[in-house]
């Protein structure tokens, strides 16, 4: 779909405020919201998205959940700009299917995150406009989460939120999982059921106050017996 | 093609829009076709970026520069389409070389836009035992950069049996980036090494040696506290608490700077200490 948006210097649509006469271009992006959230605990890890699709003031679908299982053990959640998160993910598919041809074992997580930062680095001069945080188990069966850049850099976290209520979310867990700014108390390591319920009160805080985020919540948990899903409603309106 | 030299289209500027000249630079080839990896096995030079870019087409081009085929972008240089997002920057890094060695400092905070994208991020990365490079600038690019350093170095040590030195090194990463002067690729890395050797590597195209360098949008602040104290003869307790006490009071002032410090000492015989410190503040 053509998008004549443009977006200013902090991202937000300029459209709408008049500033005088203003040329538009055809962008090649366009905002479809969406926040994605990654968790890795002891022995498992959870990758949650809603499952909202905007576009400027509208809703293009209420079920379109934003992970995308990789492997048995590696879930990859993307943002952003819709278009760009199905090509990448088909073209991860790809890759994780020619190494499998050519090395006979599926991808570790670390692996996959580190083709992932090549691939974005590929396109640094018409970038994805995708914010991508994988979450897995890593080689030793500990839950590992990758958060990306739109270009590429990358990093090992023990949580992350990204897309459009990431920085409503991401001081939220701060706070609860990295214990930060508390004072007196015990730094508890995090339980698959604390961080589930966790999870999916952060949600519900983010459809409150952000417009892009609502509709469902998926949840996927990855163990290592498998990967499991839930769905939970979140606010539609 | 015959028909094609007759014409005289090669030089025209329908033959870019037309035919991709080379599988590396075709904007035609899309991440789609390649899936990212690197184009059929040529015989390429070592200095050769081993990585494909995908150039997008320029609209409004009337200059069409003709440069010879070993140039990276035949034609346009690459400008980046209009992003829709900020991309990480800001930071404060420096280095510089004492009695005991050398010492590499940096903060910890990458920020994106007015947000901090991530406080934990380790600007400071070893690309060997003996050599440690300092990234500031774009955090994609010094990522990326580093990485295809690292290959690169240790391609040209099973090649050669030997360390490359830490100029060869400077000059390799300062070659590797010249293809992209001109494009928005921001990196400015510090290469401290084992021979009391620190080397300034810049985007721009800038190659320095020198003995205190401070990068980044806190490097004054970090300039100020380390023109004061630094002398050859300091002990290695003082110079550790110099470069400490140099990137703290960066972050006290510069809003990009901030969260925790890292520290590395790289002596002569070789090792790297590393040494993260916990200042919240």
């Amino acid at each position: 779909m053509f998008s004549v948006q443009t977006f200013g210097d902090t991202g937000k649509m300029k459209d709408y405020h008049y500033t005088g006469p203003v040329e538009h271009r055809f962008s090649p992006y366009a905002f479809n919201g969406g926040t994605v959230l990654a968790v890795a605990g002891e022995d498992f890890a959870i990758v949650a998205s809603d499952t909202r699709l905007s576009e400027g003031y509208s809703i293009h679908s209420r079920d379109s959940p934003k992970c995308y299982k990789l492997t048995d053990t590696t879930v990859i959640g993307c943002s952003g700009f819709h278009g760009d998160c199905l090509t990448l993910t088909k073209i991860i598919d790809a890759r994780l299917k020619m190494y499998k041809h050519s090395n006979n074992k599926t991808m570790t997580s670390g692996a996959i995150a580190a083709m992932l930062s090549t691939i974005l680095y590929g396109r640094r001069f018409f970038p994805y406009y995708v914010y991508n945080i994988i979450g897995g188990l890593d080689e030793e069966g500990k839950g590992a989460v990758y958060s990306f850049d739109p270009v590429g850099s990358y990093q090992r976290d023990t949580y992350k939120a990204g897309g459009s209520a990431s920085a409503m979310l991401q001081p939220l867990l701060d706070n609860q999982i990295g214990f930060k700014n508390m004072e007196g108390v015990q730094h508890v390591p995090l339980t698959q059921d604390k961080a589930v319920q966790l999870v999916k009160d952060v949600f519900i805080s983010a459809a409150e106050r952000d417009v892009y985020t609502g509709d469902a919540l998926r949840v996927c948990i990855i163990t290592k017996e498998g990967i499991d899903e839930q769905t939970v409603a979140l606010r539609k309106d | 093609m015959a028909l094609e030299d007759i014409c005289n289209l090669r030089n025209s500027c329908l033959h870019q829009n037309w035919l991709p000249a080379s599988p590396a630079t075709s904007f035609l080839m899309t991440d789609c076709y390649n899936l990212g990896l690197k184009g059929p096995k040529k015989s390429q030079r070592n200095n050769e970026v081993p990585l494909q870019f995908f150039i997008p087409p320029l609209l409004n081009s009337t200059s069409f520069l003709n440069r010879s085929p070993s140039s990276y972008f035949q034609g346009n240089p690459p400008v980046t389409v209009r992003r829709p997002f900020p991309l990480s920057h800001g930071t404060t890094t420096l280095g510089f070389v004492f009695q005991g060695g050398v010492i590499a400092a940096a903060d910890t905070r990458a920020s994106a836009g007015g947000l901090v994208a991530c406080p934990e991020v380790e600007k400071i990365n070893p690309i060997h035992s003996h050599l440690v490079v300092t990234s500031s600038g774009s955090g994609a690019d010094c990522m990326l950069w580093e990485r295809i350093l690292t290959r690169e170095i240790r391609l040209y040590q099973l090649r050669h049996k030997r360390c490359l030195s830490i100029s060869g090194t400077a000059k390799l990463l300062s070659f590797m980036l010249h293809p992209f002067k001109g494009t928005d690729v921001c990196v400015a890395l510090t290469l401290c090494g084992w021979d009391k050797e620190l080397i300034y590597v810049c985007s721009d195209g800038a190659r320095l040696q020198g003995n205190i360098f401070s990068v980044g949008s806190g490097s004054p602040y970090a300039y100020g506290v380390l023109d004061r104290e630094l002398s050859w003869s300091l002990s290695n307790e003082e110079a550790i608490s110099l470069a400490r006490e140099a990137v703290f009071r960066a972050t006290h002032r510069d809003a990009y700077s901030g969260n925790n410090v890292d520290l590395f000492h790289i002596t002569a015989q070789g090792c790297l200490t590393l040494l993260i410190h916990l200042f919240d503040g």
